[in-house]
């Protein structure tokens, strides 16, 4: 299954990309689209908790490395001082708070993965309350992101160990850009040029969190990566087409993500991971014998 | 790979902060918790790889020792295990290792013993997403993804204890999926492990447990987590 065949689908029968999602799902599995929903609409409640909490008071990772972060940006942005607008800095505020109660051993919904918890929900989130949308808009969003995930999943991968963070933040960037798309009235074609734009922005971005941990810089990319997704989205709804199809981008993630060495794949091992403060940081946690590579 | 079911893109609703290094050890201590009964008293966890390397900064302690407390990977209360276990009385320790060159980056073994004083060592893998495999139980080689139910004997070696536990298979039409079948040369006791292609009651454990020449008898039932996760 392809973005071109699904495109073929919607237009053959009429559907949107949510609901050609709950057909697929439902002749697959045999569960009924109300049962299918009805699980989206729990996985929405826990994104929604965990969406606020990290606004709302601070909270702090297991290994205290991180945490605080998503008070300290509501906080700023409440106060009107944001550059972002509304809309956006909810998004980030949203994403922060996501990816920290994440690091905190909070309740998270993986979408694709734990560590890019946080950009699907604070994408479709910020763009709901933008519109004043509801509820079954969220649950139709959450729908058509795990599509797009879907296609992605068959041919590359969300995995950070196998295809680096583009695999992770990437793959969620492109669909949480999708669900917006769908959300603010865009046809099943500007979804997928939004996700393609998407991963474009992302191509080749490397896994090195410190310590070998989902927390740096896996937070701060989750802020990064729904702001790619807005940005997406948006420039898909004026119009404006990926000139490389969606199909096309994720072939070229799966061949980069071949192309990365194991040390930029989730190791520790290479990219921000060993560089002065980086290696301090990984000491402070595990003590002076535990630096990644000298267990390699 | 084959197209992924929405559910395993979207999902699933789990603890941070990591599905492999978190949910996934989780999970295995909640197979670990069935295999002993639901009567853990001690238990050793021997880290392997990833998981010996992080497993302070990923909670991975703390979500094996909540598995055997029989918590759900979602279930908010992972976090004070700790406190759970001595409050119950369930002594525990991690001890850092290495388990061999093949043996998959996130491992873990456990040696479990029980409130009556039984013995039970289980060896299983996160392999990513929150999916866990359960490679050795009790020195046995094996494969208990969580899906499909096992039942799993040590007997003595002598003819006939194996016919007589696929007879009882038969009788209520149980297909066996996968077995395989070891001896020790020490004690000249077998064990067996079979795959179940379908659900069955613990009554079965009792028939086995009543033919001649059987010494344990272990059924691991499919890990359920759809009733806790729905009463969130």
């Amino acid at each position: 299954m392809n973005a071109v065949q699904i495109l073929a689908l919607c237009r053959r029968e009429g559907l949107s990309l949510s609901a050609c999602a709950v057909k697929l799902e439902s002749e697959q599995s045999g569960a009924s689209p109300e049962s299918i929903r009805a699980r989206f609409s729990r996985m929405l409640d826990t994104m929604e908790s965990a969406a606020r909490d990290a606004r709302e008071a601070p909270v702090r990772s297991v290994s205290g490395l991180t945490g605080g972060d998503a008070y300290l940006y509501e906080k700023y942005r409440r106060g009107g001082s944001s550059l972002l607008g509304e809309t956006v800095s909810l998004a980030v505020a949203c994403a922060l708070s996501c990816s920290e109660v994440n690091a905190s051993m909070g309740r998270i919904v993986a979408c694709p993965t734990a560590g890019s918890c946080g950009i699907v929900p604070a994408a479709v989130m910020a763009a709901a309350a933008s519109r004043g949308l509801g509820r079954e808009a969220l649950v139709d969003a959450l729908l058509c992101a795990g599509l797009v995930g879907q296609i992605i999943g068959e041919h590359a991968c969300l995995a950070g160990a196998q295809g680096g963070c583009q695999a992770e933040c990437g793959s969620a960037s492109a669909m949480a850009a999708a669900a917006v798309a769908e959300m603010l009235g865009g046809t099943p074609e500007q979804s997928f040029d939004a996700a393609a734009m998407a991963i474009k922005n992302v191509l080749g971005l490397v896994c090195d969190p410190v310590g070998g941990l989902v927390e740096i810089p896996c937070i701060k990319r989750n802020a990064g990566g729904v702001v790619n997704a807005l940005t997406a989205a948006d420039m898909a709804l004026a119009g404006i087409k990926s000139h490389i199809p969606f199909d096309d981008t994720v072939e070229a993630l799966n061949r980069v993500g071949k192309q990365l060495p194991a040390s930029l794949r989730e190791t520790a091992a290479g990219g921000l991971a060993v560089t002065p403060a980086g290696l301090r940081l990984t000491e402070k946690i595990n003590g002076p014998d535990a630096r990644p590579e000298k267990r390699s | 790979m084959p197209t992924p079911s929405l559910f395993d893109i979207m999902g699933p609703i789990m603890i941070g902060p990591s599905s492999s290094h978190t949910a996934g050890a989780a999970r295995l201590g909640k197979m670990a918790y069935k295999l002993a009964g639901g009567d853990v008293r001690h238990a050793v966890m021997y880290l392997h790889g990833s998981f010996a390397a992080t497993y302070r900064g990923h909670g991975t302690d703390k979500a094996l020792l909540a598995g055997l407390l029989n918590l759900n990977p979602s279930d908010e209360r992972l976090r004070d295990s700790f406190a759970i276990a001595a409050q119950k009385g369930i002594s525990y320790e991690f001890i850092p290792t290495d388990l061999g060159e093949d043996v998959h980056p996130n491992t873990v073994r456990f040696v479990i013993t029980t409130g009556s004083g039984e013995t039970f060592e289980i060896t299983g893998s996160s392999i990513g997403g929150g999916q866990v495999v359960v490679s050795e139980i009790d020195g046995m080689e094996v494969r208990f993804t969580g899906e499909r139910p096992i039942l799993i004997t040590a007997h003595q070696d002598t003819p006939g204890v194996i016919s007589h536990i696929t007879a009882l298979l038969y009788e209520r039409g149980i297909n066996i999926g996968n077995m395989r079948v070891t001896r020790s040369r020490e004690d000249k006791s077998a064990h067996m492990y079979i795959e179940l292609d379908s659900l069955c009651g613990q009554e079965l454990t009792a028939a086995v447990r009543a033919i001649p020449g059987i010494i344990r008898v272990k059924l691991l039932l499919p890990i359920d987590e759809s009733d806790a996760a729905r009463k969130e």
